[in-house]
């Protein structure tokens, strides 16, 4: 049995649906991100699952229990909200100590679980501090040692790294994904970032508009995402225009109007005539003046459009012969080469058949 | 260059308030703490040191052989020798003190209200509670007299439903319960706006944050609000506190005759005994107390606070 089930949840602000009929179960241990555009209904469903919100339809369970009854203050759920929300009135020690001595724990033991936290995040040193006296992060880490102190069945977080600065996002990232395998308990993490997404979760589900748009590994998401919304949200994405030229058999024929034919993966329920997107992610395509190519590859002529060097990489977007923009890039990892071509040289293209998805429709 | 015209603005801007506060409130404080140590003059006021004859030429009276006779510290030695004084200053303190807790109970709810309101509802109300600024203070207490005078509704309707019970019908007016009414009334404002401010401010995550982490409604309010919401009580308490202490009006139009607080013996001194020395020195120790209380209050807090 799922940890946590959500069953067809509706959830309306007068005329508008900010969650529309979702469903999904969450694992014990699981480190779930629910991740789309804001607006999306991501901190609303939340908010249910913390028992802020009341669904207008559907069943929330936990541990196969409806919690429609239940208030927030009696379920086994703790939420690290994206202002932080500590006690401003209260040292960092007495914060972590707050949600023991609402559960009734007992005196004598509330400062030996507060210091095992403490070190869990690594602040022993600023149990004695306010938290106006601590940096973003050093905040950020008490919300959620306050949050785990009482091991909840359920930590929900929303936009926790929102407020950090780049760098100490990475760092937190890399905190929170350890933390999360030291403690063992289930995180429902919100972010409308892809790239944290992508990073810390097992499963992602990608939301848009108050539905669930696509629901998988990261590494599925990123590689094939199931429809034009997920694949254009995460990451750098081409989305090129295609035809079904031809079915059966273990490959499928497109056919890019006005550059070609290429074979895809076979895509069910395809019909020769059929429009659709093949999406196709900048770093499976090669680039060179003149490609060597197998028989499993895609091969195509363009020339380049633009160049743009980030340091690491340099992203060169090649202009196909009808016109299309297809985003490429090369690693600058030969010594002292950052640019290998220039604008208006004439380069090719190869991608395998199996790096695109085909996108009915 | 910069510093010098910085410093210089400094001064223009706090300059002018700077130089009334000395005038009107440093220089009379002065003026009051030596009158304590004066005699009464033989028509009121004090006793003076300079003479002008009728001739215009002024004559120094006191010298280092008589000052005995126009410096003294008996009127201090007055206050000290009888316990009535003491009395009544604890009486004021009780009655101040009851004030001020009566304010917050009623105040507390209704600022809270106030603050969670929207906008609109939220400024007709604040209009509301400063709204009775608007007419005069003593028709206010004089609104009382009647509203708590035996022949008003109010009295009567109170004196059947007591007789209905079985107890002998009361008198509202020259007590200390009218007293207590009124002062509640007067000062009632000013504990409802610092509160109000207070809480308006309040981050409503921080609520849902208690909650989430397992505080019901009493623990939300006692563990969050309350301790958060105490600048405003404090700031409140001291609005209502020390002008309460020092009223005379109410107590004269509203209490009866053993209900006088410590601001009637001073009015009485300054207007009716005319002996300034001695009125001078119960204000100076009303201004002593008061800074007393405050030392020991803010003693007490810095305390709780290094044993958190
Ligand atoms: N209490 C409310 N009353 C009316 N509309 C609301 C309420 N709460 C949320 N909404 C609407 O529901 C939609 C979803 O809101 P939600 O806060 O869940 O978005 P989100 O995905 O968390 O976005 P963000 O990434 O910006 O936080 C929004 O359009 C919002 O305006
Ligand atoms: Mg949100």
């Amino acid at each position: 049995m799922a940890l946590l089930e959500i069953r067809d949840v509706v959830k309306t602000f007068g005329d508008f649906t900010a969650v529309n009929h979702v469903s999904l179960s969450v694992e014990a241990g699981e480190f779930f991100t629910l991740l789309g555009p804001s607006g999306c209904g991501k901190t609303t469903l939340l908010r249910m699952l913390a028992g802020f919100e009341q669904p207008n339809a559907g069943q929330i369970l936990l541990d196969g229990k409806d919690m429609s009854q239940v208030p927030p203050e009696k379920r086994p759920v703790h939420t690290v909200f994206q202002s932080y929300a500590l006690f401003p009135h209260m040292t960092v020690a007495q914060n972590i100590a707050f949600p023991l001595q609402m559960a009734g724990v007992a005196k004598a033991d509330i400062p030996a679980r507060v210091d095992e936290v403490l070190e869990d995040v690594r602040l022993q040193q600023f149990a004695k501090r306010l938290p106006h006296e601590l940096s973003g992060g050093q905040r950020q880490r008490v919300a959620i040692a306050r949050a785990l102190v009482n091991r909840p069945r359920l930590l929900l977080l929303d936009e926790p790294l929102s407020a950090l600065d780049a760098k100490l996002r990475e760092e937190m990232q890399l905190e929170l994904i350890n933390l999360q395998k030291e403690v063992g308990i289930t995180f429902v993490y919100v972010t409308h970032d892809q790239g944290e997404a992508l990073a810390l979760s097992h499963r992602i589900a990608v939301m848009n508009k108050g539905e669930v748009a696509q629901l998988d590994a990261p590494e599925t998401i990123y590689s094939y995402p199931k429809n034009r919304f997920v694949a254009d949200f995460i990451g750098q994405c081409n989305l090129l225009d295609a035809k079904v030229a031809e079915v059966g058999g273990s490959r499928m024929k497109l056919e890019i109007p006005g550059v070609g034919l290429c074979e895809a993966l076979p895509v069910e329920g395809a019909q020769v005539g059929q429009s659709g997107t093949l999406t196709l992610r900048p770093e499976k395509i090669r680039l060179a003046a003149a490609v060597t190519h197998d028989a499993d590859e895609v091969h195509f002529k363009g020339k380049v459009h633009d160049c743009l060097y980030l340091g690491d990489v340099t992203i060169y977007i090649v202009e196909l012969e009808n016109g299309t923009l297809v985003e490429t890039m090369l690693p600058n990892s030969a010594p002292g080469r950052a640019r290998f071509f220039d604008d208006n040289d004439a380069v090719e293209l190869a991608w395998r058949f199996d790096a695109g998805h085909f996108l009915l429709g | 260059m910069r510093n010098l015209s910085s410093r210089l603005s400094r001064w223009l801007i706090s300059g002018p308030p700077l130089l009334y506060l000395l005038i009107f409130f440093a220089a009379p404080t002065l003026i009051m703490v030596f009158a304590a140590f004066r005699i009464p003059g033989d028509y009121g006021g004090l006793l003076p040191l300079l003479q002008t004859d009728d001739a215009g030429k002024t004559e120094v009276l006191i010298n280092a052989g008589n000052w005995h006779d126009f410096i003294t510290f008996e009127n201090f030695g007055r206050f000290f020798e009888d316990s009535i004084y003491a009395e009544l200053f604890l009486k004021s303190f009780w009655y101040a003190g009851i004030t001020t807790l009566i304010c917050i109970v009623l105040a507390y709810p209704l600022a809270w209200l106030i603050a969670r309101s929207n906008k609109k509802t939220r400024d007709l109300l604040v209009l509301l509670v400063i709204l009775p600024f608007w007419s005069n203070f003593l028709i206010r207490v004089y609104a009382w007299m009647i509203i708590l005078g035996p022949q008003s509704y109010f009295s009567v309707a109170l004196n059947h439903l007591l007789a209905l019970v079985g107890i002998e019908p009361v008198s509202l007016l020259f007590s200390q319960f009218a007293v207590i009414i009124g002062l509640v009334y007067v000062h009632l404002p000013f504990m409802v706006l610092p509160l109000y401010a207070n809480l308006e401010k309040h981050d409503m995550a921080l609520l849902d944050a208690a909650q989430d982490l397992g505080a019901n409604a009493w623990q939300r309010f006692w563990r969050i609000t309350w301790p958060l919401s105490l600048p405003g009580v404090w700031a409140g308490t001291a609005l209502v506190f020390i002008p309460a202490l020092g009223m005379f009006a109410i107590p004269d139009l509203l209490g009866g005759t053993n209900s006088i607080m410590i601001g009637n013996l001073i009015k009485q001194q300054f207007l009716d005994s005319r002996d300034w020395p001695f009125g001078s020195v119960l204000s100076i120790m009303l201004t002593l107390s008061v800074l007393l209380m405050a030392a020991i209050a803010g003693w007490a807090g810095r305390s709780k606070k290094e044993r958190a």
